[in-house]
């Protein structure tokens, strides 16, 4: 970026000032030995631009353009806003169907689904597993009646969704299918997001239900079925947000999310398909944590690597395939059970960095949420954080405020590189579903968070409210509570569907499912068959358990 | 010489939240306790079975899906019904202080909230276990 002169200059002018500066810090010592980023990367007291010798500015191009470290538009979010995705759900579907509607009323412009843990492993409410389960961390939808409550008088083809759903992915996404086509909206108008991503569950998340191989394949039936059929729908969201808070850091986040992406995009096209017809429909999903200018050189590096490796590793064309989307959520993990209240701010600047990276959509997370399921109050809160970012703050006026900065071009490539080390590495394993069977990259998190925790209680790493500026206080109220009763509600509701649909149809489509799931044609018309004669969610995944059997974890410490 | 104290750190219910299990269980093992986890989705039958096979002084149970009312109650009632009450059981995860004093009741020893540092669980442990 600068001439040979002027960078001699610059180096000069640095070598007096490292020696003017010495004599001073000799007598006032700085506070800490070390500085660290929340990832724990040590950070200089000052960047030049003798940080940035072999910059060009073509490296990081314009907005819009390749390699996109800029931004995927060129003018951001003076075109657009990013969507303001709450994600929400709980209890049943009438409960969840009601925030759905406040959330847009308050502003929201997307809705996102969360979906109660036995609806994400496959199982009904009245599975034994399911005990106590049943709408606590999300709606339950056991079959295409609970999909028609939960998005009753909400128009499909006015709104964007976005569900958190992995293995039973392809059942969810029929179902939504099956509702908008009794609404009158035909699928290929509508738009949205399937998580859809299984290799994160195993190494993150925890909600797998079939073994990778038939995983992947279901994965890439959804990708191919959707390249025709549901056009503007995102197929997957290839999500680092639950690597980091397993506690990554900033770059195996990035790494290990863009590891997984090419596993992707490695099994869709040893499947057959053209790399340029299924990759603009990929998106991806990054955590936003507290240190603010590490995270928005994390979403540039990830936006640069990811175009660098669809153009030049899978030689896409499309502009499209090579740049990274994404949703953004705030770290979870960073909130405190002390003090609450604090979590506003935590989150405030979370956001700021999320819009700062150039996110297409976020989610904030709620002030309550280390000790509950947000209550509507705090959510508005949560909302509102992300709408005085929009219109007060002025981040949004101008594209990537922050490049050019010695500092965050340095610590992107910074990133960049790390996150090319795991990514290598990983490579070297024989790709993500090997490294993961492997045990590597759950290891590589463990060995992070462990470090992390251990600073926390060495009070080397200050978290306020918590291991430091502490206050007695008393227990919090107004916790939202899921009421033991739905899940017997539940139960009732199966066993009346169960007594009065056509039994028969659900027989027939199931055996269909069967013999689709042996053989090797696309698993989606089956279901989308099976779930409009109310075949239930876990008579699907039931039929997919036995002819694909079931994940084991690897389990070590 | 004492043989050290036996941990199950355990993962009940669906919930594939286990970062907290694992950095509990790295924790005490590095405070000299030999630990077996268990992995995830398990049931109060299989916790309680695993306990009782590797003879352990404790079970440790990692919960944040809010099913703690219905999932830690039955694995002390299920060790009760093992001859097994001598084995202290303890939980942490996000459990609302509201419910703590159920729990309790119900012969959950100890509850351990977030934040809540892995030195304060060790200290619990070795304090509390029959032996």
């Amino acid at each position: 970026m600068f001439d040979k002169g002027k960078m001699a200059q610059v180096s000069e002018g640095l070598e007096k000032f490292n020696e003017k500066t010495k004599s001073m810090l000799a007598k006032n010592p700085e506070r800490l030995e070390k500085f660290v980023s929340g990832s724990g990367d040590e950070v200089k007291g000052l960047y030049t631009p003798a940080d940035l010798e072999e910059f060009d500015y073509s490296d990081i191009g314009f907005p819009g353009e390749y390699p996109y470290t800029r931004g995927v538009q060129p003018n951001m979010y003076r075109g657009r806003l990013w969507t303001m995705r709450m994600y929400a759900g709980f209890a049943t579907a009438e409960e969840s169907n009601k925030r759905y509607k406040y959330l847009v009323e308050q502003g929201s412009s997307g809705l996102s689904v969360a979906f109660d843990l036995p609806t994400q492993i496959g199982y009904d409410s009245d599975h034994e597993l399911s005990e106590g389960e049943v709408g606590k961390v999300g709606v339950a939808i056991d079959s295409l009646a609970d999909m028609e409550i939960l998005f009753d008088g909400i128009p499909l083809d006015k709104v964007s969704t976005s569900m958190t759903i992995n293995a039973p992915a392809s059942v969810l996404l029929a179902m939504y299918i099956a509702v908008a086509e009794k609404q009158g909206v035909s699928s290929d108008k509508l738009r949205g997001t399937i998580q859809n991503d299984i290799l994160k569950e195993y190494i993150a998340r925890g909600t797998y239900i079939f073994p990778t191989e038939p995983s992947m394949r279901l994965i890439t039936d959804i990708f191919e079925y959707c390249s025709k059929d549901v056009p503007l729908w995102n197929t997957i969201s290839i999500s680092g947000y639950h690597i980091r808070e397993a506690g990554s850091t900033a770059a195996q986040e990035v790494g290990f999310t863009i590891a997984d992406g090419i596993a992707y995009v490695e099994a869709a096209i040893k499947a057959g398909l053209d790399v340029d017809t299924f990759a603009p429909r990929l998106s991806f999903f990054f955590n936003a944590h507290n240190d603010l200018l590490e995270e928005v050189a994390k979403y540039r590096a990830a936006r640069t690597l990811w175009a660098k490796i669809m153009k030049e590793r899978f030689g896409a064309k499309n502009p499209k395939s090579m740049a990274l989307k994404f949703h953004t959520q705030t770290g979870g993990s960073t909130l405190t059970a002390q003090q609450p209240e604090n979590n506003i701010v935590r989150v405030a600047i979370q956001t700021l960095a999320a819009v700062l990276g150039g996110t297409q959509s976020l989610h904030t997370n709620s002030k309550d949420e280390a000790l509950a399921l947000p209550t509507e109050d705090s959510v508005r809160v949560a909302l509102r954080t992300q709408q005085i970012v929009a219109h007060e703050s002025g981040v949004t006026n101008t594209v990537d405020p922050l490049a050019g900065s010695y500092f965050i071009e340095a610590k992107t490539k910074e990133i960049m590189d790390k996150a090319m080390e795991y990514i290598t590495k990983v490579d070297d394993l024989g790709g993500a579903p090997k490294a993961i069977d492997q045990g590597y990259i759950q290891q590589e998190i463990m060995d992070a968070a462990y470090y992390y925790q251990k600073e926390v209680e060495t009070g080397e790493r200050i978290v306020v409210g918590m291991n430091k500026y502490q206050i007695e206080e008393s227990a919090p109220k107004d916790l939202l509570r899921v009421d033991p009763i739905v899940g017997e509600n539940a139960k009732k509701k199966l066993a009346d569907l169960r007594a009065n649909r056509d039994n028969a149809a659900v027989e027939e489509k199931l055996a269909a499912l069967r013999t689709a799931c042996e053989g090797s044609q696309n698993v989606m018309p089956v279901i989308i068959e099976a779930v409009k004669v109310y075949a239930t969610l876990g008579e699907i995944c039931g039929v997919m358990r036995d002819v694909f059997g079931e994940y084991q974890q690897s389990v070590n410490l | 010489m004492d043989r050290p104290i036996r941990v199950l750190v355990a993962k009940p219910g669906l919930d594939g939240h286990d970062r907290g299990a694992k950095v509990v269980a790295r924790a005490l093992r590095d405070a000299g306790m030999e630990v077996i986890y268990t992995g995830l989705r398990q049931t109060p039958d299989q916790i309680v079975n695993a306990a009782i096979q590797e003879d352990v002084d404790c079970v440790a149970i990692s919960i944040l899906s809010g099913a703690h009312n219905t999932l830690l109650p039955k694995v002390v009632k299920l060790l009760a019904e093992q001859d097994a009450s001598d084995i202290l059981v303890v939980g942490g995860g996000v459990i609302p202080d509201e419910d703590i004093p159920f729990l309790k009741e119900n012969g959950i020893a100890e509850i351990f909230t977030p934040g809540t540092p892995t030195s304060v669980t060790i200290e619990f442990i070795k304090a509390n276990v029959n032996r």
